[in-house]
């Protein structure tokens, strides 16, 4: 992780201008785009805020401003998609500024460069990044004001700054009592010198990271005002939906506009790539209108494609040797040493993220700039598509980022937000463009199917002497960040099976690209979603084939790999591994991603020939925590997710076409499928990683573990299909 | 025109009557706390109360709602104060939040016909509304809270 000190540490000469503009108000310049809109959640809906005007507010760098009244703005530049980035970070900044937790303000940041995301090389959100990612940033962000302020004082009482201290918005001086206020201090404090490596506090006398601190977004999300890009109101704004060609890579052929335009509020009829968009006063016109649009579709080169061919495609593919992403030891030395060989073959389906809130962004083009209000996770990503559209330049693309009704990967493309922009710039009025559900499933960037051919040789005692594990999938990277793709490995292909902690002398970890056809993007966990189901469900298969119990068997191969085995060992222990009542049944995973480490035990029942889950245990160790209760929540909440794909889905295919629409044929799991979520944490001490992902991987392995455990079925595709 | 109540206002929109009771509400009235999740009644994001029945307002037509009373959760309680949105909020049960308003829409009838429900109850009447962040646990537990009830239900 670099950061640029000179954009990060400079302080701001643009000391006048106080105005926030809520996200209702077309921004025209330069400084009102960097006076961002206010952040949702702490706003209210979409609605104009303009916060107090103020004189000469100090602006150390560009996450903090600080006015006269003691306002500590703190500006936001994470997507907040439930993740809790709206409390998390400013918490960060908090810290070490010695801010009043109850004065502080929230804005959410514009696109700029200087918001760059360290970990991701592009204003995003995602990769679980966000607290890693920000971590020293943030919190030298506040340390340099923090200095700012201490300076100021101490030139106000001619005393040396090291003499003072700060708690909760004041300087204060011990020798004699005195205090100043961070308010009354801010203007002088703009003139002070800019600490270049302001000094951290160390964790001990923490006092705002590591507590449970209520989330700020909470209140507006209970009373229907939190603003989400669907709320969005622009005055005058008409709202299009749109049909894009159901086969991939197909194209628009002829359409009909006739029987739409005659539709009362219909106004528009908008080409846009790959599709059309019907343009009304509201949505369900547009709605209407859209489904009485005729429109010939040319499906083009994947007419023809099917699961069932991807399958046969794959499984072809996966005889040939990859290119090879670890070897280590000597794999067929081993494998031929071997006395006990085993081979398995496993298969995990597309996915949609199945986003709650359906894709949608809003656009408008005007004096010379063009606005976008979107619910995204990617803001330079949509500067850079915006641009390309309009032919401005990426800075003269306003993006107002809205709460996102969640994220899960999808929003990082692109796709709807250049849908808003061609409608936005055919029709010179403000579109709000706003996707079916039908639409969303149908045309997702989807989790890649993927086959994974494993071997494993066993010794005399039952350890493991050699292990092969070669995924069959798509390149993600390959559209979405090219520049990742070494020597023709895509890394999020392979994470999680060539880091595979194991000790195991021989280990050859290989990758076969397979172009479907089909989109696919960044799916909650990635690559690990997949290579996680296939590696901890065949070491379990090796542990019994060994004889030995799966815990134990893991553990012995864990003692190189400490924070593996301590989750390992406390979600054993807090689940009474090897203890369950009777007609229970347990299995467990481990695994590592997003530099986290998590563990699941599966507590499931059998009824009436169906697995029924009790209960999932879960230890994680995602170093040193900001807001612990949110960590807990991200990991319940990705047992949620990981159970939902574990047991329902998947994603098929038919002549080019996604055959699943809604939730009546993709179903998501219901309160009455969820069972009880023990989450429990591992206290290494170590920096911060990865927090909402990492609880994805464990739960499919362990949940067939479970099943092999109760039925002696072993099944090795998912969703999980049981023979009752 | 179709005329009836929104959280005690009454109402005249200019709509065809078949347009659904969500896209009045959000698209002509501007209460957007209601929210489109799926719009064919599979999701419960669009939940409101049509005379106190839960309902999904994506596919009950405006013409259904002629002179009657229509609550959102806008109008669950004048500041937020309803026990349910306490309970929420004590909880800290959303995450992205996108189908919480719905989800408390949900929960807000339940109590109102059953003020003591159990987890049988909750399952039966929360299990039409989806959550995709899976705060499903904590949703019990605030509707327990927000009963009254000495079982917390779920799990921690």
């Amino acid at each position: 992780m670099s950061m640029n000190r000179r954009e990060f540490l400079r302080a701001s000469a643009l000391l006048g201008g106080g105005f926030a503009l809520g996200v209702m108000l077309p921004g025209c310049g330069r400084e009102e785009k960097r006076a961002p809109a206010a952040a949702g959640a702490a706003a209210g809906s979409g609605a104009a805020t303009q916060a107090s005007a103020q004189q000469a507010p100090f602006k150390p760098n560009a996450w903090i401003r600080i006015t006269p009244d003691d306002v500590v703005t703190i500006v936001v530049d994470k997507s907040e998609m439930g993740q809790g980035v709206l409390t998390s970070m400013p918490m960060l900044v908090a810290e070490d500024l010695d801010a009043d937790w109850s004065r502080i303000k929230l804005e959410q940041a514009p696109a700029d460069e200087v918001y760059k995301n360290p970990m991701l090389g592009m204003q995003a959100t995602g990769g679980s990044s966000s607290v890693p990612s920000s971590w020293d940033q943030l919190r030298k962000a506040g340390a340099a004001a923090r200095v700012m302020l201490v300076s100021a004082a101490a030139k106000q009482w001619q005393v040396e700054p090291a003499s003072l201290t700060t708690e909760k918005g004041v300087v204060r001086n011990p020798a004699n009592g005195q205090t100043l206020s961070y308010g009354q201090l801010a203007t002088a404090a703009a003139g002070m010198p800019v600490p270049q490596d302001p000094p951290l506090k160390p964790a001990s006398e923490f006092r705002i990271i590591g507590k449970p601190m209520a989330r700020t977004d909470t209140p507006p999300k209970t009373n229907g005002t939190a603003g989400y890009g669907i709320d969005v109101k622009v005055p005058n704004m008409l709202i299009a939906t749109v049909a894009h060609s159901p086969v991939f890579g197909g194209k628009v052929g002829k359409v009909d506009e006739a029987a739409a335009k005659k539709i009362p509020g219909v106004q528009a009829v908008v080409p846009v790539e790959n599709g059309v968009a019907v343009v009304a006063s509201d949505f369900w016109t547009a709605r209407k209108g859209l489904q009485a649009l005729k429109i010939t579709w040319e499906p083009g080169k994947n007419a023809n494609l099917s699961s069932e061919s991807i399958h046969d495609q794959a499984a072809k593919l996966a005889r040939e040797p990859g290119k090879v992403a670890r070897q280590e030891g000597n794999f067929k030395g081993g494998m031929d040493k071997s006395p006990r060989k085993l081979q398995a073959v496993y298969e995990v389906p597309f996915a949609s993220h199945a986003n709650m809130e359906p894709q949608n962004c809003t656009a408008f083009l005007h004096d010379g700039i063009c606005e976008v209000w979107v619910p995204t996770q990617a803001q330079t990503g949509v500067q850079m598509t915006a641009a390309k559209i309009t032919g401005m330049p990426p800075e003269k693309v306003i993006v107002h980022t809205t709460l996102l009704g969640t994220g899960f990967g999808r929003r990082f493309e692109q796709d709807f937000v250049a849908d808003a922009v061609m409608v936005a710039k055919a029709t010179g009025k403000p579109i709000k463009l706003v996707w079916t559900r039908e639409e969303d499933m149908t045309h997702d960037f989807y989790r890649p199917y993927s086959y994974h051919a494993l071997q494993a040789g066993i010794d005399e005692q039952g350890a493991p002497r050699a292990w092969q594990h070669r995924v069959v999938t798509d390149s993600i990277m390959s559209r979405a960040m090219p520049q990742m793709v070494k020597k023709g490995i895509d890394p999020s292909s392979v994470e999680g099976a060539e880091d595979i902690a194991y000790a195991i002398p021989a280990i050859l970890v290989d990758y076969v690209r397979q172009e479907t056809g089909v989109p696919i993007g960044f799916w909650r966990s990635v690559g690990h979603s997949h290579t996680a189901f296939a590696k901890e469900s065949f070491i379990d298969e090796v542990a019994h084939a060994a004889g030995k119990d799966p815990y134990e068997y893991r553990r012995a191969l864990l003692t190189k790999s400490p924070r593996e085995l301590g989750v390992l060992e406390l979600a054993a222990q807090k689940a009474n591994w090897g203890k369950a009542p009777a007609g229970v049944f347990q299995g467990i995973a481990v695994h590592k991603s997003f530099g986290s480490h998590v563990a699941e035990v599966v507590d499931l029942r059998m009824e009436n020939g169906q697995p029924k889950v009790q209960r999932v245990v879960c230890a994680i160790d995602c170093g040193m925590m900001v807001n612990p209760d949110t960590v807990r929540a991200q990991v319940e909440g990705s047992v949620a997710y990981a159970l939902t794909a574990a047991l329902k889905g998947p994603i098929t295919l038919k002549n080019g076409q996604v055959q699943q629409t809604n939730f009546d044929n993709y179903p998501a799991l219901r309160m009455n499928e969820m069972p009880p979520v023990e989450v429990y944490f591992v206290e290494s001490g170590a920096k911060p990683s990865g927090v909402g992902e990492p609880g994805v991987p464990p739960l499919a392995p362990a949940l067939a573990n479970a099943v092999f455990a109760a039925t002696g079925q072993r099944l090795r595709s998912l969703p999980l299909q049981f023979k009752a | 025109m179709v005329a009836f109540t929104v959280n005690g206002k009454e109402q005249n929109v200019n709509v065809t009557p078949d347009t659904p009771i969500l896209w009045v509400l959000r698209d002509h009235l501007g209460l957007t706390g209601t929210k489109y999740g799926c719009g064919i009644a599979q999701c419960g994001a669009c939940t409101v109360h049509l005379e106190g029945q839960a309902i999904r307002s994506c596919v009950t037509p405006i013409s259904a709602a002629a002179g009657k009373k229509i609550t959102t959760i806008e109008g669950l309680s004048p500041d937020g104060s309803h026990p349910l949105q306490k309970a929420w909020i004590a909880v800290e049960v959303p995450q992205c939040g996108y189908c919480q308003s719905g989800q408390i829409m949900s929960a807000a009838a339940l109590l109102a016909s059953n003020p003591k429900p159990s987890d049988a109850d909750i399952d039966s009447a929360m299990s039409g509304n989806i959550c995709r962040c899976g705060t499903y646990n904590r949703i019990r537990r605030a509707i327990h809270q927000a009963a009254g009830n000495d079982t917390q239900g779920g799990a921690a």
